[in-house]
């Protein structure tokens, strides 16, 4: 059991929302993958479609990286809209 | 190497910590969180699978359709809850197999309430009511743990464990509302089923050995005997709508400290049970290798179709 692969499991909770993440499971192939992820994760109608995606498949940051990784976003504050001071009678801006 | 980046990372880690933060899989951790995540998720996904037994138990037995495919699903979501919390496990760097080896060999342990019988249909209402009431008062403040993927299988168990409760609450008060003899069982598995309940929370905090770190850790929020207290406040009131007689001569309100008063269970048969002498430590355990063994053949023919269809894939490519 421990020699099938991680399968990380992904929900479209319904129509005109995206995938989320719900957590992972174990499965020999991709098909039972889906058939598994059904069982442990939509035994409430929790979802509408379902994504698994080998775990080794996913390439992720580095947790240790993440201040310089994240860092040319930190000092781009005109990048919101808070930024701009408008007069107050202004509307629909 | 390690000598330099190691204190800074467990400097990242306090700060997280102190403002109450969630620690994620691939973050520095000490070790020694690592192994109470690893101890405490374990033992919780044990006593998932494990207490699959004593209601699987009545499966076949139930009074009625209605009761039947009620209990399969509790016992379904009881082997879905141990899984979310394996799968959590596995983040922190251990292998499913190995902790479900070590379930099997008495290396880890599992909730000493599994290792009670279920004698009568009456018993499946007060595990549904008492012993999954305890267990939500234990997991919800879990979903604010600050390990993030335990925290997110709690939330998912937590919604799920409401329907435990509440079918077995309404399974013992249609018993009450039945012929003395079901009133008679009602009440007879509320006697057996109270003291291993409030023996759930563990320890008194004056014996807990391990509340104190995992307090500081942000895992646990709230002390053995809090929790207990709590539970105990909840569960009168329900017993008085019941109808049953909750077997504790001491309980009452205490007005001045806002609480009932309640006569602690007995710590010394909780220890025994924990080591292994209660009245079903050694069938349960049977149970979970004969399954797992039994269950090979499956696991084996998955893993021969899945190479099969690879094969075929290839063929057809």
């Amino acid at each position: 059991m421990s020699d099938w692969p991680l399968w990380e499991v992904f929900v479209r909770a319904r129509r005109g929302l995206s995938h989320n993440h719900v957590g992972s499971l174990h499965a020999p192939d991709a098909q039972m993958a889906l058939r598994n992820a059904r069982d442990l994760y939509t035994r409430r109608n929790e979802g509408v479609s379902i994504w698994v995606v080998p775990a080794s498949a996913i390439t992720a940051s580095s947790p240790d990286e993440k201040d310089a990784f994240f860092d040319p976003a930190g000092d781009k504050a005109y990048r919101h809209p808070t930024f701009y001071d408008l007069p107050d009678e202004v509307q629909h801006l | 190497m390690d000598a330099i980046t190691t204190p800074a990372a467990h400097t990242e880690f306090d700060a997280i910590i102190d403002t109450d933060g969630r620690i994620e899989p691939r973050d520095e951790m000490p070790d020694a969180y690592r192994k109470t995540l690893i101890r405490q998720i374990a033992q919780h996904a044990h006593s998932e699978i494990i207490g699959m037994q004593p209601e699987g138990n009545w499966i076949s037995r139930a009074p009625s359709l209605k009761r039947k495919a009620i209990l399969m699903a509790k016992v379904q979501d009881e082997a879905g809850h141990g899984l979310y919390l394996y799968a959590a496990a596995e983040t922190l760097g251990v292998d499913r197999a190995e902790l479900l080896d070590k379930l099997h060999t008495g290396r880890q342990k599992y909730s000493s309430i599994f290792n009670y019988p279920t004698l009568t249909w009456a018993d499946i209402g007060a595990i549904g009511w008492l012993v999954d009431g305890a267990a939500i008062t234990n997991q919800v403040p879990l979903c604010r743990c600050s390990y993030g993927p335990y925290g997110r299988a709690m939330v998912r168990i937590c919604k799920e464990e409401s329907f435990h409760q509440r079918q077995g609450f309404e399974l013992l008060l249609t018993l009450m509302r039945g012929t003395p003899a079901q009133q008679e069982m009602a009440q007879d598995a509320v006697n057996r089923w109270w003291y291993p309940s409030i023996a759930m929370f563990g320890p008194p905090d004056s014996a807990s050995t391990h509340t104190e770190q995992s307090m500081q850790w942000g895992i646990k929020r709230f002390s053995n005997d809090e929790l207990r207290q709590k539970f105990v406040d909840m569960t009168v009131p329900q017993s008085e709508v019941l109808g049953v007689t909750l077997p504790d001569p001491d309980l009452r309100w205490n007005d001045e400290r806002g609480h009932y008063d309640y006569a602690p269970p007995d710590y010394d048969e909780l220890f025994r049970v924990i080591k292994g002498d209660g009245p079903c430590n050694r069938q349960r355990v049977e149970r979970r290798v004969a399954a797992h063994e039994e269950g090979a053949w499956v696991r084996e023919a998955a893993a021969a179709y899945a190479v099969k269809r690879a094969a075929e894939a290839e063929l057809a490519a």
